[in-house]
């Protein structure tokens, strides 16, 4: 490499400097500093990791967002509440419709209203399909970030049988908007039970693939084994959530433990939890959580209620004053929103909890010390998703 | 000087186009058959999807667009890049390649240098040669990524060429010669343990090295699960990271083409080569000199199957993990079964 | 829901949090709120902020952080933006009605912590004067907070005293303005108004009974009157 002229390198720190967000010196007497992304693999979209590397080995690392900021606490001010849920789709763009359900939620909360008994088990019904198809989609990413090419196609595969289940309810691959406060835009269309049945199926087909695919080799497991430790207590003070949480064994899941009027407690399913807490106890849990999610949806189907979907709602809505927190266990995590109504048509004020924020807030402390590649695999296996991130 | 080939008298200008075609078929043959069979097809039906299927039938022409692709794209040398190492590095790697199959015969007389004593000798010593390509390209790219993919490189040919030496010392041992025609005939006229009904390819009684053989052969050509000095998940694309159009091609090519020539020297080594058992066939006739590299195109389509195959199913190693495996688990079973090897060779 | 006077529910346990919260602090609890079954809001006094976290996170047990934003109480001067940015502003009330804990200031910080034993989490509030927007930094109680203080900075305005590092996390370093701030104009409004406003979409209800949501449309505007 050709050495920098010394206009070159006054130039080039001005521009990192003008770029309040980058912590990192341009270059120092130890080390090199590797910046990835914001258009990088690894780093799903546009997050920026400046890494500070001796060889290949991490000393230091600083996540730099904000290429993705969409300003959506401001927008929410601005909408009125049923419009809202068309911009929360975006947040988590994998697990679109359960990104509305917490919103819906804590507006009919404020409402004092709430969904008829169908209208709540089809939202957890499409909730948990929502939670499959983001996660399968992570399986397969897994293992592509760790080099393993072919998981990926298989999980595309097997996500577009669960994207079709979506779309044949709600009209939306990705972005359902499907969710109204009081209940749901519309019932479920024919022979729609039989076939999401048969595609439970084949998710839990593709589980055990997984499993002896990706899960069971070798050099897999080599690679996340004893990679990114993140033990309960430092997972909890960053606020952590959803798998990651459960990976470091903290018996935590919002479904059960605090439900928010969805019928998760209508059903016999188990919370997954692993003790050690590295990337494939990570990749594990979650894994294993598409199988319970399977079982979920399965058993919803089975009992699902007769009667209306939609609660008596007025025509215009306008929610009373008041303050709500609604949160629920997202496919990423524990995803929140704090609603301040002021009685008129739109929200005062929205501050959204998203998962990955709190969750790739770790990443500065878990990457010490390790070399490139387990960036890499801590980044795959704590799995944000740049919208959920930036919102 | 003069040579004859089927009878005919050829001067020496003949003999030497006849070289030149016959080594671009042997570099660009079995790379595009690999490409097309392995990368376009079996991958895409490994991975539940068609693959291409518009250009000719079933795709077969996608080959081509793809090099006209190549072909019509900007050339770019980034800004900074040390220029001259940076379009020297692609040509090296491929003629790393051609050099490789100067030693590998593939009939009788269908050897572009007859009689090579060292052959072996000589194979894995020029195939070390692409990783300096790939070291240059590393670290004229000008690019952190490419600095690192190509560090990595050197770092993996140092690991592996050990494995590979030892790996092929058991078969030299056995086959008493460094001659790769004799290593040939050594397993085509060979017996096992008095039966010599299909010869003595040394993949049966040198399993061992076979195994280790093919490893390294995977870890030297940077396919998964040892394509660290690539990695695009972590280092975009490692070394090629800056290459674009024709350069990028090269690559491409070295990439797949090397993958054929170690395909070759493993079938030749393991598989008994261009030949048939001596049993079934009369080797000497002439007719080899036309069977012998379908022969040996079908062996090395079988092992280069194997390879890609691997290479789409595991996930990566990461780089010291690979330098573990090569220095405590390849090197020493490696020596061990030179010396199991020396034991038997006296013992029989 | 606002909890009618005459018919106050009860809710042990989230009274005890904040029993156990005034003594712990005296007189930094400066207000409360419960809804019983759901939530618990705490308004402590900026003073006391640090001390309100760390007797949450080790006498109460709250360990989990989950999030740490502000609220800007002031009305907005645009409303839902829904006006021709041509036309004059409609004169917009500035007076500050604060929520749940009450409040007195335009600017209010707000976290929750959660325990995961009892299942039960706290929103914290802080009042902030005008004239000193800063507040001692939570980051030696809950390591989480270092980004969401730093979003709060860039998008309130708002200093975290011994935070070391507050630079912009989403905005470009030479941004000016803090976004979320009441009065800082949504500029895509105000170059074109927001068309779907107006476009409020017909609810499916279960009767489908035009005359029957007339009627409770009339309800519901009464009530809110």
């Amino acid at each position: 490499m050709t050495a920098l002229t010394e206009r070159q390198q006054l130039a080039y720190a001005n521009a990192q400097a003008a770029d309040g967000r980058v912590n990192l010196e341009f270059e120092t007497d130890e080390g090199m500093t590797l910046n990835m992304g914001p258009q990088h693999p690894a780093t799903h979209g546009t997050l920026r990791i400046v890494l500070k590397l001796d060889g290949e080995q991490v000393i230091s690392c600083e996540p730099i967002m904000g290429y993705m900021h969409r300003g959506y606490e401001k927008l929410v001010e601005v909408r009125t509440y049923p419009q809202v849920t068309t911009l929360v789709n975006r947040i988590d763009w994998l697990g679109s419709f359960a990104n509305e359900v917490p919103f819906i939620l804590a507006a009919e909360k404020l409402m004092d209203i709430e969904a008829p008994p169908r209208a709540q088990w089809i939202r957890t019904i499409l909730f948990e399909l929502s939670r499959i198809s983001n996660i399968s989609l992570f399986v397969g990413d897994m293992a592509l970030h760790i080099g393993a090419i072919s998981a990926a196609f298989y999980a595309f595969r097997d996500r577009e049988y669960v994207l079709n289940q979506i779309e044949a309810a709600t009209g939306g691959r990705f972005h359902p908007n499907f969710d109204r406060i009081g209940g749901l835009k519309d019932d479920l269309p024919k022979g729609w039970i039989a076939d999401t049945k048969a595609t439970m199926n084949k998710i839990r087909d593709f589980c055990d693939e997984m499993e002896t695919l990706v899960e069971g080799n070798e050099i897999f497991q080599t690679r996340t084994r004893g990679i990114g430790v993140i033990p309960a207590d430092v997972a909890l003070a960053y606020g952590m959530s959803g798998a990651n949480l459960r990976a470091s064994g903290v018996d935590w899941d919002l479904r059960r433990d605090e439900p928010v009027g969805l019928a998760w407690n209508e059903c016999d399913w188990n919370v997954i939890t692993h003790p050690d807490g590295d990337s494939f106890a990570r990749f594990w849990v979650r894994l294993q959580e598409i199988r319970e999610s399977t079982r979920i949806v399965d058993q919803l189907l089975d009992g699902l209620p007769a009667g209306p979907i939609m609660a008596k709602v007025p025509r215009i809505i306008k929610v009373p004053e008041g303050e709500a927190w609604v949160a629920t266990e997202n496919p990423l995590g524990e995803m929140g929103y704090y609603v301040v109504s002021k009685g008129g048509l739109g929200p005062f004020r929205v501050k959204i909890r998203t998962a990955s924020f709190n969750n790739i807030a770790v990443i500065p402390w878990v990457t010490r010390g390790v070399y490139v590649p387990d960036v890499v695999t801590i980044l795959a296996s704590l799995y944000f998703i740049l919208g959920d991130i930036d919102r | 000087m003069s040579a004859s080939l089927f009878g005919i008298e050829l001067s020496y200008w003949q003999v030497t186009s006849l070289r030149s075609l016959g080594i671009l078929a042997a570099v660009l043959l079995p790379a595009g058959t690999f490409v097309y069979l392995f990368l376009f097809k079996m991958v895409s039906f490994m991975q539940s999807r068609l693959g291409p299927m518009e250009a000719g039938p079933f795709g077969s022409m996608q080959l081509l667009a793809e090099v006209g692709k190549f072909l019509q794209k900007e050339d770019i040398v980034p800004e900074r890049a040390d220029a001259k190492l940076f379009k020297l590095a692609p040509y090296l790697v491929v003629s790393t390649v051609l050099l490789v199959y100067l030693a590998v015969p593939f009939g009788p007389e269908m050897t572009f240098v007859s009689n090579f004593d060292g052959g072996i000798f000589y194979v894995l010593a020029v195939s070390s040669i692409s990783a300096l390509g790939v070291l240059l390209a590393g670290w004229s790219s000008a690019n952190k990524y490419s600095l690192i993919g190509g560090l990595r490189a050197a770092g993996q040919l140092i690991a592996y060429e050990l494995p590979m030496v030892l790996a092929v010392i058991g078969v030299v041992i056995q086959a008493g010669t460094l001659n790769m025609q004799g290593i040939v005939m050594a397993q085509a006229s060979g017996s096992i343990f008095g039966f010599d009904g299909f010869g003595n390819p040394f993949f049966l009684t040198q399993i061992i090295a076979f195994v280790i053989f093919m490893i390294a052969v995977q870890a030297e050509l940077g396919q998964t699960p040892f394509d660290m000095p690539i990695a695009e998940s972590e280092l975009v694309t490692g070394y090629i990271t800056e290459y674009s159009g024709l350069r990028f091609l090269l690559f491409f090519i070295g990439e797949f083409a090397s993958a054929g020539a170690f395909a070759a020297v493993a079938a030749t080594l393991f598989l008994g080569g261009w030949a048939v058992p001596a049993a079934w066939a009369d080797l000497d006739s002439a007719i080899f000199n036309l069977l012998g590299p379908l022969i040996m195109l079908t062996k090395m389509l079988i092992l280069g199957g194997l390879i890609f195959f691997i290479r789409f199913t595991f996930p990566r190693f990461r780089e010291d993990q690979l330098q573990k495996l090569a220095w405590t688990v390849l090197i020493p079973i490696s020596l061990a079964n030179i010396l199991v090897t020396t034991i038997l060779k006296v013992a029989f | 829901m606002e909890e009618t006077p005459e018919a106050p529910a009860v809710d042990e346990a989230r009274q005890a949090i904040i029993d156990k919260l005034t003594t712990e602090l005296g007189d930094a609890v400066v207000g409360s709120h419960i809804q019983p079954g759901h939530d618990v809001w705490v308004r402590v006094t900026r003073e006391a902020w640090r001390t309100a976290g760390l007797v949450a996170r080790d006498q109460l047990g709250y360990r989990y952080f989950e999030y740490l934003s502000a609220i800007d109480w002031l009305p907005s001067p645009f409303g839902l933006s829904e006006n021709s940015p041509t036309d004059a502003l409609p004169e917009a009330s500035t007076e500050i009605v604060t929520g749940h804990g009450g409040g007195d200031t335009r600017f209010q910080v707000i976290a929750r912590v959660h325990s995961l034993s009892q299942k039960m989490g706290i929103h914290l509030k802080v009042d902030l004067p005008d004239d000193d927007l800063s507040i001692t930094s939570w980051l030696p109680v809950f390591a989480g907070v270092n980004w969401h203080e730093r979003e709060v900075h860039e998008m309130f305005g708002i200093t975290f005293a011994g935070h070391p590092y507050l630079r912009n996390l989403y905005l470009p370093g030479e941004f000016e303005g803090h976004p979320l701030r009441k009065d800082f104009p949504l500029l895509a409004r105000l170059v074109k108004p927001w068309p779907g406003i107006v476009d409020v979409e017909p609810m499916p209800a279960s009767g489908d009974d035009a005359e029957a949501e007339a009627a409770e449309a009339t309800e519901t505007e009464e009530a809110a009157g």
